[in-house]
């Protein structure tokens, strides 16, 4: 009996065949077992439906049919099991009718603010958003409520094993739908006209193709545009917030920092997003200085580039080397440059070389000099990307 | 009594009981750890206080920095640091320091107003340095808020976070939070640079943006807090991160409980 759709259900005395229930069959099982003892002529293979119309398969009921006509035990008419304490259901039963009634009340509620609260001035919308929004959420919230006690303290708990009928379709339905679905291939000439089913194809395959192709649109490619920033010789270091150009003089406490842009760009966010700096003033001897380099050439790791600086002032990129972060916690007695996303560690005294954390490059140093009335000047662009890595970095 | 009897047992009492104690052990340590307030005296430099905050800073300071300020292994030289910083330093509590460190926090000062204004008088005497501000030079009233934003998103918020709350730096150091410094506090701190922070000087950020960030500074900490907690400040939608998080445990406990077995099956 394996494929039985359910016990209730199962034909008597036709074990060898696919047992149809007597919603397919035009007759009532009950008759069919009266009539000859089983479910249905040999002959008679499953009704041969039309396509279109609905499938049998959505009149099928997965209760168990009471059927007691074919000889077997009868089944015992269901009797639903009691709540164990009755005194706990009645309260659940309160609570769960309370819970109802407040629901309907707050529909209620709600036509009634719908129709009362204008919504002619602010305060008033509010109050009307309030009103609305509240009793709308108090009528689901309620349904819910009650409906998740009902269902723990009203409804029994017992498990109940409902059988399923198979994945499987019964051999005659296969074979019935297979013949209707080589009929409809033959008659609609799919098979037989090559032509038109291989163009059909083919008609389609640029709609696969659109969306990919479409991708290409999303952006330019960055190309170069990540390799250089806006600095250039001779702009002015301009501290970001005031504009205000920074003389060399004045900047002239040890242990002070500030974030500077390049001149004409401070506002200009694309710009600034990789060209921020921020300027650093040590004391004398604490800086750990190379060899003199001209800007544009190579620069040693772990030391800063003497001819790159103004009296102890060194300007770095504020652009992390990991993932871009503003990297500016500065620690004036142990010249930590810090990058607050991911705890980068740099040293500002030696290049900012990495001490600590997932950064792999030290933070790029930008040349700087003075003009000829005493402001900070770049002069020359840094010599390397700076942020994160890129596919396009060499 | 009879009711935590009945229920001592039930599954969700220790979590209760535990819940029921962080809570007091929190609002406790929030109550004694609360504010305490900070005067800024103004110093109006004579010879007699001078010779007070000299003995005062032979009974207090002189240990670590030195019987002349001139400084030790083990403390920086005072020489030339200003009664600012003096100020600053004892105002906030953190001198004279529980311990040696590089990490001095807040704390209840152990020298009142006049003490601390006669040492502030006697290092000024010493070298000179950055004196003691005027309240109306950090005074709020007709300051640029806006500008001063842009100045501490741009040169504060880094460590102290946005609106102030304080943050954690490297090895241990941390920038603490501004929600106790007095105005005075916070003009002395940006002109001296205490322990590890950068210094800005009056030319660099003007007096006049000095009170611009610290109108930024009174005005951001004084606003509301939505829910009356402040979780913290460390953002500007905390409370929202914190009830997203918070609806999210409900709605997975909820779950839980909802398709649980019944404790008594019926047979």
């Amino acid at each position: 009996m394996s494929d039985t759709n359910s016990p209730g259900a199962t034909g008597g005395g036709d074990p060898g065949r696919a047992s149809w229930p007597e919603y397919l069959g035009g007759e009532s099982h009950g008759a069919a077992a009266a009539a000859g003892g089983s479910g249905r002529p040999e002959d008679q293979g499953p009704p041969r439906r039309v396509i279109g119309t609905p499938s049998p398969a959505a009149s099928r009921t997965l209760l168990a049919q009471p059927d007691g006509g074919d000889g077997e035990e009868p089944v015992e008419p269901f009797t639903p099991p009691e709540p164990q304490d009755p005194v706990r259901a009645g309260k659940a039963e309160r609570i769960v009718v309370a819970c109802f009634v407040i629901a309907l009340l707050a529909g209620l509620g709600f036509l009634v603010a719908y129709s009362l609260i204008g919504v002619g001035s602010l305060t008033a919308t509010l109050h009307s958003n309030l009103a609305l929004g509240g009793t709308l959420s108090l009528v689901f919230l309620l349904l819910a409520v009650g409906a998740v006690i009902w269902v723990r303290y009203l409804m029994p708990t017992v498990e109940i094993t409902e059988q399923r009928h198979l994945m499987r379709s019964a051999e005659t339905d296969r074979e019935a739908f297979k013949e209707t679905f080589e009929e409809g291939a033959a008659t609609s000439q799919f098979v037989r006209r090559p032509l038109v089913r291989r163009t059909l194809i083919a008609a389609t395959l640029p709609l696969a193709l659109i969306p990919i192709w479409v991708l290409r649109d999303l952006g330019p490619l960055p190309d170069k545009s990540l390799d250089n920033t806006v600095w250039r010789k001779g702009l002015r270091l301009l501290a970001y917030g005031t504009g205000r150009p920074i003389k060399a003089a004045e900047f002239n406490s040890p242990g002070a920092l500030i974030s500077v842009g390049p001149e004409g760009f401070l506002a200009d966010d694309d710009a600034m997003a990789k060209a921020a700096v921020i300027i650093i003033k040590f004391r004398p001897g604490e800086l750990v200085f190379g060899p003199s380099t001209p800007p544009g050439h190579p620069t040693p790791a772990n030391v800063v580039i003497p001819n790159w600086t103004v009296d102890n002032i060194v300007a770095y990129s504020k652009i992390c080397t990991h993932v871009g972060c503003p990297a500016a916690l500065y620690e004036q007695t142990t010249h930590h440059i810090l990058c607050p996303c991911h705890q980068s560690t740099f040293d500002a005294a030696q290049g900012a070389k990495v001490l600590f954390g997932p950064a792999t490059r030290a933070l790029p140093q930008l040349p700087i000099g003075v003009d000829a009335q005493g402001f900070l000047i770049a002069t020359g662009p840094f010599n390397e990307p700076v942020g994160p890595s890129y596919w396009e970095r060499s | 009594m009879s009711w935590i009897t009945a229920r001592r047992r039930h599954p969700a009492a220790g979590y209760v009981v535990i819940a029921f104690v962080l809570v007091i052990i929190g609002t406790a340590y929030a109550v004694i750890t609360s504010g305490y307030a900070s005067a800024a005296p103004q110093a109006t430099p004579n010879s007699a206080q001078i010779a007070e905050g000299r003995s005062l800073f032979l009974a207090n300071c002189a240990t670590c920095h030195g019987l002349y300020a001139e400084g030790t292994s083990q403390a920086p030289s005072l020489i030339g640091v200003g009664a600012a910083a003096v100020n600053f330093q004892v105002s906030t509590g953190r001198m004279p320091a529980a311990e040696l460190g590089a990490q001095n926090d807040r704390k209840p000062g152990r020298l009142n107003a006049t003490e601390t204004a006669a040492i502030a008088a006697y290092i000024q005497s010493l070298g000179g340095g950055p004196t003691v501000p005027s309240p109306a030079q950090v005074s709020s009233a007709g300051a640029n808020v806006g500008l001063g934003q842009q100045l501490f998103v741009a040169d504060c918020a880094a460590c102290h976070n946005f609106v102030g709350a304080g943050g954690a730096l490297t090895y241990g150091k941390a920038a603490p939070a501004l929600t106790a410094a007095t105005p005075t506090q916070i003009y002395e701190a940006m002109l001296t640079g205490p322990e590890a922070m950068p210094v800005f000087n009056d030319l660099t950020i003007t007096p006049q943006e000095k009170r611009d960030i610290i109108a930024y500074v009174t005005q951001v900490r004084a606003q509301p807090n939505p829910g009356g907690f402040s979780l913290g400040r460390v953002g500007p939608v905390t409370e929202g991160l914190v009830a997203f998080l918070g609806m999210l445990l409900f709605l997975v406990l909820a779950a839980l409980w909802i398709t649980a077995k019944h404790g008594k099956a019926h047979e």
